[in-house]
């Protein structure tokens, strides 16, 4: 606290410098961020906080501010309002996609990837395609593992497509509103540097939900130890995107706090994967080393399942 | 106006002529009405209209006839149909059959105006309607091979049946996906192509995974 009252105080005699220096300049304050010209607001900046530019782009920040201000100016009951959050090119949706998959460490997905312009597109196509993935390949697999059983008879199945876009729907929307309102509250009573607009935050849960549709695809083989192995490596390909998103927006709160947010997004994160494994994929046949049973005259029989 | 009190026509000059104006094109259906004619020709005049839409899908070229007059009588014909003949799948219990006719009706239907809405959003210059009419229309190869895989299923349900049924609903299905690709893409945006054919894709590859699975009684 004694520091942060240092800083305060460092500021107020630079701005009283500059105020005796040139009398005519009008004084502005911290929280016109839209109507501060960019050099002067550089000025303002703390020092010391040099690694939260490369997380935040504070360079663009000022700017994407200012654009989000002029973009979504239609009413919410206009056809125009919801054209502004398809307002992506294909090569945009190809590099959030990139972004997701191959999570550069010490970089936010958020300001490197979406620069205040959340689409809806990928969330929404990137949760149909994995529903329909899902389903397709735990249909496919337990084909495959009870080919061989004279008493199988195939069945397609169709009940888990809604059982699947019900669970993977509410995970892509749900758990960002519940992630927003809780920023949000804690951004009342601590004062945090990041915040993100509850789109952005669907955004990165639906664009991290990307790679578990190669991932759903790869479930087919039916060995226990392949499946475990890719949902760990997904895991911790689309947890690191998260928890690389939202720490910097937690950091600055009750370090308890902090982990135990970061802590329920992994888990909720882990607990969808090891869900879907669980129920849309059956448990592959183990064959078991058969127990030796001697038979009558004396040869020895082993059975095998 | 007192400058026009002398102005007179001498009576020799005659003085006629028309005052209708000539409207440029002169559409059939103005010249009479529909009201009156039998019962029949309305009828044949819309299943013309449909069947010509039929041969449009058939042999996709850009033709902007099945854009210009939509109808959604052929996409509801083929989605009633497409649903009638994947009913009567198998199920051990009622939860692992394959999809009701209800389930198969809202897929094709919702399906559609999603993927409308999404063109649209992206910067479609295509009106709703007329990309339902496309989207409908173009599921008809995917009800050909409905039609193809009960009769093969007909006569028998092992692996060549299997893999004949592999090879007509692939085919189908490729065949929907350029055909309707072929009418919508030139309404989009040239940079966004491949985020409004994507959806497209997705919902003939969902259409034709029910072909594919469906395993009589």
């Amino acid at each position: 606290i004694a520091h942060l009252a240092m800083y305060l105080f460092a500021e107020f005699d630079d701005a009283a410098n500059l105020l005796a220096a040139n009398p005519d300049a009008t004084t502005v304050s911290i929280d016109e961020t839209v109507e501060i010209p960019k050099n002067q607001h550089s000025r303002l900046q703390e020092p010391g906080r040099e690694e939260d530019d490369e997380l935040l782009g504070t360079d663009d920040s000022d700017k994407t501010e200012l654009l989000a201000g002029q973009k979504k100016s239609a009413p919410f009951w206009t056809f125009d309002y919801y054209q502004t959050f398809f307002d992506v090119d294909t090569y945009q949706v190809l590099d959030r996609i990139k972004g997701s998959v191959f999570p550069v460490p010490g970089k936010n997905f958020v300001r490197l990837y979406i620069r205040s312009n959340p689409d809806l597109y990928g969330p929404f196509w990137i949760c149909a395609t994995l529903v329909f993935t899902i389903a397709v390949s735990g249909n496919l697999s337990n084909f495959f593992i009870h080919l061989g059983k004279p008493t199988y008879h195939y069945v397609p199945e169709f009940r888990k497509v809604s059982i699947a876009a019900t669970t993977i729907y509410a995970y892509a929307w749900l758990v960002p509103l519940a992630l927003w309102g809780f920023l949000m509250w804690r951004n009342s009573k601590v004062m945090n540097i990041v915040s993100y607009s509850f789109l952005e935050i669907v955004c990165v849960y639906g664009y991290s939900l990307f790679i578990y549709i190669p991932t759903a695809i790869l479930w087919i083989i039916p060995q226990e130890v392949v499946r475990w192995v890719l949902m760990i490596f997904s895991l911790c390909l689309s947890g690191s995107v998260l928890v690389m998103t939202f720490w910097p927006a937690v950091r600055d709160d009750n370090r308890r706090v902090a982990l135990v947010t970061v802590g329920t997004i992994v888990l909720l994160h882990a607990l969808l994967s090891v869900g879907c494994l669980a129920y849309f994929f059956d448990a592959p046949e183990v064959d078991v080393p058969a127990p030796i049973i001697p038979a009558q005259n004396g040869t020895v029989i082993t059975k095998s399942q | 106006f007192p400058g026009l009190t002398d102005v007179s026509i001498s009576e020799d000059i005659p003085v006629e002529g028309q005052i209708t104006v000539p409207v440029g094109s002169h559409s059939p259906d103005e010249e009479f009405s529909t009201l009156d004619e039998p019962v029949r020709d309305t009828i044949m005049r819309d299943l013309k209209a449909v069947g010509k839409k039929f041969v449009h899908v058939m042999y996709p070229k850009k033709s902007s006839a099945l854009l210009r007059d939509w109808d959604l009588w052929g996409p509801l014909v083929l989605c009633v149909s497409l649903a009638l003949m994947l009913q009567g799948g198998s199920a051990d219990s009622k939860d692992d059959g394959g999809p009701q006719f209800a389930e198969v009706f809202v897929i094709i239907w919702f399906g559609a105006v999603v993927i409308t809405l999404n063109s649209k959003l992206l910067g479609g210059t295509i009106s709703f309607f007329q990309s339902l009419c496309v989207l409908g229309y173009c599921v008809m190869p995917l009800t050909v091979a409905m039609l193809v895989c009960r009769l093969v299923l007909l006569a028998g349900s092992g692996t060549i049946s299997f893999i004949i049924r592999l090879i007509v609903v692939l085919a189908m299905f490729g065949w929907s996906t350029l055909a309707s690709t072929a009418f919508l893409a030139d309404s989009q945006p040239p940079n966004r192509k491949a985020l409004v054919v994507y959806p497209i894709f997705l919902f003939y590859f969902v259409i034709s995974w029910m072909i594919l699975t469906f395993t009589p009684q």
